[in-house]
């Protein structure tokens, strides 16, 4: 068996502006492996769903710029559309950003799956529709749901009909983009665990999770990426990131999230001053710069990436002298 | 409650009901039996997840829609007596919300700078000078005038336009802001940012705030008193930190189950239904029948039973 399922190196895709170039994915460096969920966080404008949507929909004004992904050995950047598209649902699938609300509103949930089945050319006979009322079994909705309208599903159940529809097939590799923040937090539980069990049950091989929300990914995600501007800032085991963070950012993220038992009262949480940088034919160096504490003059070359223990790289010149507190000089 | 002030706004009894249809109409009780106060200077949580009506009490408290029980008093005024356009004005300069989306609040044709001369068009505010009045205000949101100023909505952050909005309640010092899902749009490292000026701004300022949320973390973090909203109802209201170390209601619980926390992960063993509160809030509400919204400890009731 393959160690990993996709291996990206040095990926660029740019939007292809009028006034130029978005670098809105540069020099990405990653593997996932193998019966890993990866979560990938970062703020909005980070290249997050871009970096998804250059693996699956590749469409214009997103340009493939230079760099080699290959998914269980198939090089997809070199593909054609229609061989590509053999690969979807079958190798690769994509709950994108929003899909519960894409939905037919004048179609059955049952014409919308059988719709979408005979697309891909698989037969939609009594087999298939027994498969399904298995997978929505394992999602806890009835199967009566297949008769209804979805604006007669709540929000959570509308995504996780969408997570069975995008699985049915199989795939190997699942991008989750967003999934749970259009939802209530007892949904949100149910749907990040669900996800967790489609890969236990091996109906999934591997998924990447794309969300802004750390405290989601600590609870399912087996690594966690962190981007920052379209730059690969930092990845490592899920414990490794929370607990011995290397880039500033990352730290940055962590010490932001609010939890039960801090008050305003008795400790203030700090923010990040300043706002992301354009990426409108961004220079060199590292992108956080302008907003990190640490910055030095080095900081005007784009740092490396670097190996900091087994799994865990980071792309910061200082990572070594500010240690994982930060306790190294401002 | 603690007693010894005397509640900005006072909430009793409030409820609402939504009629949808003419021949066969639905009846949709969005909130029922709600009482609360709010103390000056205060920030009140107003909990809960969607559909369970924490937005209409926002909405019957900035006059939007008119409650079909109970009443919203201001100062001990009823405000459904305010009737007249120079009442409703007098009570808006005062009563003020700022909204999930701030994208849809600010008109994308006009510059940023219309929302403060529109509250200098509507109301007296007593500002000898007009612009240095809006440039204090925006530095006391920690936004610098000359690079907000003159811009449009595009042209600046989702926090930027936040951070405006809390200057213009600043501005006309209101004593009460309805901030419903502010910050709930904003990335991470900038929400908590928008959030301390919020706390900050209100103790400054002596403003009152009901903040809308359905995050229990931001709630626990700035607010002195939590309110929790299931269905319309409210199931547990007092101060923060009792609610927040001792939930007694099924829904409460629920929703502390299920909050993702850092350090503390779910129990992969614990089977985990969305669907099973329902069953529970109900099996809740029978074996407690008849004893109604009770106060278990200083400042700190929970709704037993529904009927």
């Amino acid at each position: 068996m393959r160690e990993n399922i996709l291996e990206v190196k040095n990926l660029k895709a740019y939007y292809d502006i009028l006034k130029g170039q978005v670098k809105a994915v540069d020099n990405v460096t990653f593997n996932l492996k193998n019966g890993e969920i990866l979560g990938l966080a970062g703020e909005s404008g980070c290249g997050k769903s871009t970096l998804a949507s250059s693996f699956i929909s590749r469409k214009k004004p997103l340009k493939y710029v230079s760099g080699e992904v290959d998914l269980v050995g198939h090089k997809i950047m070199e593909m054609n559309e229609s061989e590509f598209k053999k690969l979807r649902l079958r190798t690769i699938s994509l709950i994108p950003q929003y899909a519960l609300d894409a939905f037919s509103p004048t179609k059955k949930i049952k014409t919308y799956i059988s719709d979408l089945a005979r697309q891909q050319g698989v037969k939609t006979d009594k087999k298939f529709f027994d498969k399904v009322r298995e997978r929505l079994d394992l999602v806890n909705l009835d199967e009566t749901v297949l008769n209804r309208y979805s604006i007669e599903l709540s929000g959570g159940m509308k995504q996780r009909v969408i997570m069975v529809i995008s699985t049915i097939l199989d795939p190997e590799f699942l991008i989750a983009d967003e999934i749970t923040s259009a939802l209530d937090v007892s949904s949100q539980r149910f749907v990040a665990t669900m996800l967790a069990n489609l890969r236990d049950l091996e109906i999934i091989k591997s998924a990447i999770f794309i969300t802004h929300d750390l405290s989601i990914l600590y609870q399912i995600a087996d690594r966690i990426m962190i981007m920052y501007a379209g730059n690969f800032a930092e990845i490592g085991p899920t414990d490794e990131i929370v607990d011995n963070p290397r880039h500033p950012y990352t730290r940055a993220l962590i010490d932001s999230l609010p939890k039960v038992g801090i008050q305003y009262k008795d400790q203030r949480l700090a923010g990040i001053n300043g706002t992301p940088p354009h990426l409108l034919n961004i220079g060199e160096g590292c992108r956080f710069r302008q907003r990190c504490p640490y910055a030095v003059e080095k900081c005007e070359e784009s740092p490396k990436r670097e190996q900091v223990a087994e799994d865990h790289y980071v792309s910061c010149w200082r990572w070594k002298e500010l240690g994982s507190d930060l306790s190294g000089q401002k | 409650m603690a007693k010894n002030n005397k509640p900005v706004m006072a909430v009793r009894n409030l409820s609402k009901v939504f009629k949808s249809g003419i021949l066969n109409p639905e009846y949709t009780v969005a909130a029922k039996d709600v009482s609360f106060d709010i103390e000056k200077g205060k920030i009140i949580s107003l909990i809960g997840e969607s559909g369970s009506g924490k937005t209409t009490v926002g909405k019957l408290i900035l006059k939007l829609i008119n409650p079909s029980q109970g009443q919203i008093l201001y100062n001990g005024q009823d405000i459904s007596e305010i009737e007249s356009k120079a009442e409703t004005k007098a009570y808006y300069r005062k009563v003020q919300g700022i909204f999930q989306d701030p994208f849809a609040t600010f008109n994308p044709l006009y510059r940023v700078d219309r929302v403060f001369d529109m509250i200098f068009d509507s109301f007296e505010l007593g500002f000898e000078d007009k612009d240095q009045a809006i440039r204090d205000a925006l530095y006391d949101v920690n936004l610098n005038p000359d690079r907000t100023l003159g811009k449009f909505p595009h042209q600046l952050s989702g926090g930027q336009l936040q951070r405006l909005l809390i200057a213009r309640a600043l501005l006309m010092d209101v004593d009460v802001l309805i901030a419903d899902e502010l910050i709930s749009m904003l990335d991470a490292s900038t929400r908590i940012g928008v959030l301390n000026l919020l706390v900050e701004s209100c103790k400054k300022h002596g403003m009152s705030v009901i903040f809308i949320t359905h995050d229990l973390n931001l709630g626990y973090y700035i607010s002195d008193q939590s309110l929790i909203m299931y269905k319309g109802r409210l199931v547990e209201r007092g101060e923060t930190r009792k609610i927040y170390e001792n939930a007694v209601h099924p829904y409460t619980q629920m929703l502390f189950e299920a909050v993702p926390e850092i350090g503390e992960r779910w129990d992969p063993e614990e089977e985990f239904l969305p669907e099973q509160v329902v069953n529970d809030v109900q099996n809740f509400y029978q074996e407690n029948e008849g004893k109604g919204f009770v106060e278990i400890e200083e400042d700190h009731s929970v709704l037993f039973s529904d009927k």
